[in-house]
């Protein structure tokens, strides 16, 4: 099978609208509300989501990154070495309503170790979680997202990539045959 | 950018650039959650750590028992002193003792040079050198490399001078290499029977005058006059030591240039370097002692992955 585009970049930013405009919906003026984008990829979209949200909706929100590779379960048995990231998290969270952001759902594990991470800056109010790719049946703990920007349903064998107009060039999403195989 | 290329950390020696800059930048994310409310994070809850001390220790042994703490690590403490050591038992039949109770990484000091390297051919444990007789004690040239990158933004091209006992310091040592391999300019100073010979070889210049030596310098590492290892008298009293080769705040005034003041610990008050330059804005010796815990807990990190 050849790497496939399934999202082009008009569909791409319409997405990220729709995608804020469910944020303003839910928490209106964002005065209790925080966004925290998951490293390494998440905070692509995070950055995004953070600049159009602050323009559409005039206010300063605020926003942090976050670091999941401590908290991973993983560390020792990941071919990769993991190397950490930097976490930015200038504010406490506690009674806060937390929005985590990721690029994509997989298993579901690194949104674990994100939610670990975060318990450590306070006790939020709530966290949710928004994605723009959920990989359905794929997951392996019992996480799901309350906002997402595309389902897909794919192979486990298969890659999901999202290219970003600042770093690629277009903003765009792929669907890779397999997890070596570049477009 | 992915991996360490050794599976030990027995010397600097044996690291490459990259794997320095690795080391680097994990400790720099080591660092913020050193500064969060919650210090901690459960990298290594499922790893067991000796501390393996056959030379006393404060600060190493207490730092590398922190950067354990706030990994998660179980650990245990092991000295010479007040064990089957005394009894005459070797150190493989020690080291081979505790691993069979299923220990995963040895942190050691000893005070024979080469016996962190010797264990590593005998076992499968990571092992991490606190310092071996006077060969290298490399997480100390990391954090003092690390504190300077820290201070003036890189290490590349600055001029790091390394004064004092320069015959006796495994600091020394793993400085030279450490900063070499970063691209720095390094110098030793001090009285010359406690500069080995042939240490040009390490690519270092050599200078006998202290003044000289920080006029030069954008760093000093000051050493400390190593008395418990010095066998014979290398110079007459450590008051003339103090007078020839100890920094103290009038030489710095005079030269009048800023200099940025290391020391590895423990000091010698008013022999090697004096209180009010040790206490001084320029000397950054309790800087270095908090990034040790950070630069110690990304090494404990980054070698308990490569099992």
């Amino acid at each position: 099978m050849q790497p496939r585009i399934i999202l082009d970049s008009k569909r791409f930013l319409l997405t990220l609208d729709r995608l804020c405009f469910q944020l303003i919906e839910n928490h209106k003026d964002f005065n209790k509300t925080v966004l925290i984008g998951v490293q390494p990829r998440g905070i692509h979209l995070s950055d995004r989501l953070h600049a159009r949200l602050q323009e559409v909706t005039q206010k300063s929100i605020l926003y942090g990154i976050i670091d999941p590779t401590f908290y991973r379960d993983d560390y020792r048995t990941s071919e990769k070495q993991l190397i950490p990231k930097a976490t930015t998290i200038k504010f406490s969270t506690a009674n806060k309503t937390v929005v985590l952001i990721d690029d994509v759902l997989f298993s579901g594990r690194t949104i674990r170790s994100a939610m670990d991470a975060l318990l450590d800056f306070g006790r939020p109010a709530k966290v949710e979680l928004l994605v723009l790719v959920d990989r359905r049946f794929t997951r392996q703990l019992p996480i799901q997202p309350d906002y997402v920007g595309k389902i897909i349903d794919s192979l486990t064998s298969e890659r999901v990539k999202v290219d970003w107009k600042h770093i690629d060039g277009t903003d765009r999403i792929w669907i890779l045959p397999d997890k070596t195989s570049h477009p | 950018m992915n991996a360490l290329s050794v599976n030990h950390l027995l010397g600097i020696k044996y690291l490459t650039p990259e794997d320095i800059e690795i080391i680097f930048e994990s400790a720099d994310e080591f660092k913020e959650v050193l500064n969060r409310p919650i210090k901690k994070v459960p990298s290594l809850r499922d790893t067991t750590i000796v501390n393996l001390f056959y030379e006393n220790s404060t600060r190493t042994r207490i730092s590398f028992e922190l950067a354990e703490k706030r990994l998660s690590a179980d650990i245990i403490h092991f000295s010479a002193s007040g064990s089957s050591v005394k009894k005459g038992e070797t150190l493989l039949d020690t080291v081979n003792n505790i691993l069979a109770m299923k220990v995963d990484m040895v942190v050691m000091r000893h005070p024979s040079a080469g016996a962190p390297v010797f264990l590593s051919k005998h076992i499968d444990a990571s092992i991490i050198n606190a310092g071996d007789g006077t060969h290298e004690h490399p997480t100390q040239a990391l954090l003092d490399a690390f504190s300077i990158r820290e201070k003036l933004g890189t290490v590349k091209g600055k001029k790091v001078a390394i004064i004092g006992d320069i015959r006796h310091s495994r600091v020394a040592l793993s400085n030279i290499f450490c900063l070499k391999k970063l691209g720095a300019e390094v110098m030793v100073a001090g009285p010359p029977t406690l500069i080995p010979m042939f240490i040009e070889s390490l690519g270092v210049q050599v200078e006998y005058n202290v003044r000289k030596a920080l006029e030069w310098c954008d760093v000093a590492n000051v050493l400390r006059i190593q008395l418990e290892r010095q066998e014979i008298q290398y110079f007459p009293s450590l008051r003339e030591y103090a007078m020839y080769f100890g920094i103290n705040k009038k030489l710095l005034d005079d030269i009048g240039k800023e200099i940025l003041i290391m020391h590895p610990g423990p000091i010698n008050r008013g022999v090697e370097i004096t209180s009010d330059v040790a206490d001084s804005k320029y000397s950054i010796i309790l800087d270095q002692v908090e990034n040790g815990v950070a630069i110690r807990m990304a090494v404990l990190y980054l070698l308990s992955g490569r099992r």
